[in-house]
């Protein structure tokens, strides 16, 4: 099936949000101006790979198919390969070139990575965010290699005088059989350099069956020795000569501002050497600063020290009442009326009032804050209208766009050196603390690093939303669904750039919400109004967080209200192998794909949860106080059902003894990081589930640090966690892995609590609520 | 002036003796292994050895190291191949890595204090160490691989 969509309304979400003028950027596209070989939609010759499409040419700049821009072969036969995204824990900075790699026959051994500044007309789109990298580049990066490999095989070719169909490319060398012949890649550079890049169409792709790397595993990533020998570059871990150090105090308030300041003893602080306000702009301000007052000094240590020092009158704002407790009555209060329909089956309001029984859910998800570990950090360098920065972005050609923007230079004059992330998590998509760092490092005449506090990361970062999603459930009789509404009330992202928005974007609204894809008659799903009072940002799995935790949680409850089993019930609602058929929402947004290479297949759904219930050992007996609880969740168009056991003993103490997860991601890369993320997520999912809370009273955040924001530490983590990943079929389009872990921990975690206790959880954290 | 022993390199400071030495280390001696995760020691991301002990550099100030011997992941092992980093790369442990070195230091200074831990010995020494990414998991198995020989 094939839904007709608004491309204009695929457009990658991030940025959709942050460019003023979109169509600009696509006009720009049209004329060519990226260079090397734009792409539309990825084209592949070989049945086996049967063509399709993603959203990549969607996105600002599309995607850049080049050899040229992407290989350099040196004589002694190192490949140098660039990573264009960024790396924050994926794995992306190993898996990309290594599927270049793989198709141009280079021995992984003698390949390294080159990271790309931010350049988007030369590289493509650079976001690196909403689980993209792999199912949009899988296959420009493979045809990427496979140029490569032809203009090698090519150049041999040519040198002994043979038909270039006689020469092959293995192993780093070219071989020509029926002489014997062979030339390393490096022997070769020089001439393949030369010849013409073939066109797309033409290609050869590597048969799958001939793989080295794609899909095997055990591949080590680019940095693993960096890391471990304290070598490799965060943001933070750069150092320029005369450089300042910088910490700021920003507005405890979102879109506070300062009404004076005295610098008299912050400046009495060893080693502290300047004290000036630094611009901030009116709320809401994209990913523009919150201003402030900066302190400069010889290390970061002093400046912290003047910072505390100083006294700064603020001027709180608009936001000045920002209160989570009554912020969540009107949440509750919203979410029990009607509120605009985005998606409606059948007639969920006359089922509902003719059903035998209704349960009703109300779940609670407060704000939560990304504490990556390396808060936000970077070093900018300022020199007369020429800027270069160094930075731990996920967004690197954004960030050019907006210091350029900013700075009111040319985006040519603007370098982003992008450094490893230390953890992004969403947080570091938006670039706000490079533009305060070249905004300083303009008014100094030095180098300066902004350096961002835990306390300013957990204070002023950009939260996940807080919501209410409350979901009724009618059941005829026989204990059949015949109905269900489910409204989602959440402040939305879109609030972060436009004032007064109110209603989700339809980026949020596609985050298990209007794709539900349960077989229901009568299905409704409606969003009533919230306003923000903060600024509301990505954070890992988005929206995914609290539809899976709610709609998961519903499924155990109505299995629990008519005595079935709870994975049972779970298929039972999924219902038959279909593509499920969305043709009557407005926009399905479906992260941004298209819905003919990523339908919602409910084969797929039900395969995971019978691959984790198989292999988790669904229904086997377990000790006292411990309980087995199951979610699926379909995000960033993969599917994974994972089945939590807990143990609680007489005190209320929670404790994970397992985890299962199985997902289906399509086609993949390196399955080794695939259980990496997934183990991850677990941890990420349990620290949510457990504390997560960012409250506000006065408008301000009451936490700051891991102490009152804790999260998931080896102690309390699950003592192991199992993933499964499903094969794929020839012709499955690649999807999303970092994100997609963690939805479905949560509520599987809490159906287990409540199959252990028969204590229901439907406000999180679970923090204090097991005990007594 | 005050004189401290990094890594077996003696090196002076003339500054606020209260710096944290963890600044001191990254921003003055140029060891940027050492990372800030949260100054306050919690998150054990800037734990370094100071006498065979892990100590949070963030909260310990550079006079307080004076005639200490203190050691950070730049000056583990000569060639970085102590059986900690070892047993880490042959696990795959690290995602992003920020805390890693952090949390080698002090699965480190673990095998120096226990050179047989048991799993439940290792999780509760390692609990200090906040590893955001999750990879609690490896980080267990390694430190325990560390323990019986990589």
């Amino acid at each position: 099936m094939n839904i007709l969509t608004n491309p204009k309304k695929l457009r990658g979400f991030e940025r959709h949000l942050k460019v003023e003028n979109v169509s600009r950027r696509s006009i720009l596209k049209g004329l060519g101006i990226a260079g090397g070989f734009a792409l539309a939609a990825p084209v592949m010759s070989r049945p086996a790979f049967a063509a399709y499409e993603t959203g990549a040419s969607k996105m600002p700049h599309g995607t850049v198919v080049d050899p040229r821009v992407f290989v350099s072969i040196a004589p002694d036969g190192i490949v140098t390969i660039v990573g264009h995204r960024a790396e924050m824990g994926t794995g992306v900075r190993t898996s990309l070139p290594l599927i270049v790699a793989e198709e141009m026959e280079a021995d992984w051994s003698r390949v390294r990575v080159q990271q790309a500044p931010g350049n988007e007309a030369k590289y493509g789109n650079q976001d690196t965010d909403g689980s993209r990298s792999t199912r949009h580049y899988l296959m420009p990066m493979r045809q990427i290699g496979a140029s490569a490999r032809s203009m090698l095989e090519a150049a041999a070719a040519k040198r002994w005088g043979v038909p270039a169909t006689e020469v092959k490319a293995r192993n780093h060398e070219v071989v020509h059989a029926a002489s014997g012949r062979k030339l390393g890649f490096g022997e070769l550079a020089a001439d393949a350099a030369k010849e013409s890049v073939p066109g797309i169409e033409g290609l050869k792709l590597k048969d799958p069956k001939d793989f080295r790397y794609l899909g095997k595993g055990q591949i080590g990533i680019v940095d693993l020795r960096d890391i471990t020998v304290g070598k490799a570059h965060y943001g933070a871990d750069i150092r320029l000569p005369g450089m300042k150090y910088a910490v700021i105090a920003r507005p405890p308030v979102t879109g506070g501002k300062v009404k004076s300041f005295d610098a008299t003893e912050a400046m009495k602080v060893s080693g502290v050497e300047k004290v000036l306000e630094v611009k901030g702009w009116p709320w809401p301000s994209k990913f523009q600063p919150l201003g402030g007052v900066a302190v400069i000094a010889r290390n970061t240590g002093a400046a912290i020290k003047g910072r505390d020092a100083l006294k700064i009158v603020w001027d709180d704002g608009a936001n000045g009442k920002y209160d989570s407790v009554a912020y969540r009555a009107s949440l509750e209060e919203a979410a029990r009326k009607p509120g605009l329909v985005v998606r409606k089956e059948g007639d969920a309001d006359a089922a509902l009032k003719s059903a035998d029984m209704v349960i009703t859910g109300e779940y609670y998800v407060p704000h939560l804050a990304h504490v990556s570990m390396e808060p936000p950090v970077a070093v900018a360098d300022v020199k007369g209208d020429k800027c270069e920065i160094w930075a731990p972005v996920q967004s690197a050609g954004g960030t050019r766009e907006d210091v350029a923007k900013t700075l009111g230079i040319p985006e040519a004059n603007v370098t982003v050196n992008v450094t490893l992330l230390g953890g992004g998590f969403g947080r570091k998509s938006k670039c706000d603390f490079a533009i305060e760092a070249a905004l300083l490092s303009k008014e100094l005449g030095a180098p300066v690093k902004v350096q961002w506090t835990r306390e300013d990361d957990v204070r002023n970062g950009f939260l996940h939303t807080v919501s209410l999603e409350r979901i009724e459930a009618g059941l005829d009789k026989s204990g059949k669904v015949i109905a269900w509404r489910h409204r989602s009330v959440a402040p939305t992202i879109a609030s972060t750039f436009a004032a007064g928005a109110k209603h989700e974007a339809p980026f949020e609204l596609g985050m298990g919400l209007i794709d539900n894809p349960f077989e229901i008659a009568n299905l409704q799903c409606e969003n009533p109004e919230a306003a923000a009072h903060t600024r509301i940002g990505w954070f890992r799995a988005v929206s995914n967080i609290p539809r899976a935790f709610a709609v998961q949680s519903m499924v155990a409850e109505i299995a629990s209200a008519t005595k079935r089993d709870p994975k049972d019930m779970l298929l039972e609602l999924i219902g038959s192998p279909r593509l499920v058929n969305l043709s009557s929402v407005k926009d399905p947004w479906n992260y941004g794909e298209p819905y003919s290479s990523y339908p919602i297949d409910t084969a797929r759904l039900r395969k995971v949860v019978e691959l984790v219930a198989d292999k988790g050992g669904w229904g086997r007996s377990v000790p006292k106080g411990h309980g087995l609880g199951i979610a699926v969740h379909r995000s960033f168009v993969s599917y994974i059902a994972t089945i939590v056991e807990v143990a609680i003993d007489g005190k209320g103490k929670l404790t994970v003894p397992r985890v299962d997860t199985a997902i289906d991601c399509g086609t993949y890369v390196n399955p080794e990081r695939i259980e990496s993320q997934i183990e991850g997520a677990a941890i990420m999912g349990l620290s949510l589930a457990k504390y997560g809370e960012i409250t506000f009273k006065d408008g301000k955040v009451q936490q700051g640090n891991f102490d009152d924001f804790p999260v998931i530490r080896m102690d309390e983590s699950p003592l192991v966690t199992h993933v499964y990943i499903v094969p794929p079929g020839p012709d499955t389009p690649p999807s999303g892995v970092g994100e997609p872990g963690v939805p479905p921990f949560a509520p599987a975690l809490i159906n287990a609590i409540f199959a252990a206790t028969g204590k229901r959880i439907r406000s999180l954290p679970i923090g204090k609520q097991l005990e007594a | 002036m005050i004189k401290v022993k990094i890594n077996g390199q003696e090196q002076n400071w003339d500054g606020d003796p209260d710096l944290p030495l963890l600044w001191f280390l990254r921003d003055e001696a140029g060891l940027t292994g050492t990372k800030y995760g949260c100054g306050q020691a919690l998150c054990g991301s800037c734990t370094v050895i100071i006498d065979k002990q892990a100590v949070r550099a963030c909260i310990t100030s550079v006079s307080d190291v004076v005639g200490r011997d203190v050691t950070t992941i730049e000056g583990l092992h000569p060639t970085g191949d102590h059986p900690v980093q070892k047993a880490w790369r042959q696990l795959n442990v690290p995602q992003c890595g920020y805390c890693q070195t952090g949390q080698i230091m002090q699965g480190a200074a673990l095998l120096m204090d226990n050179p047989k831990p048991s799993h439940d010995q290792i999780r509760e020494a390692m609990a200090g160490n906040i590893c955001r990414c999750g990879c609690y998991q490896r980080i267990e198995n390694a430190v325990h691989l560390a323990s019986t020989g990589v």
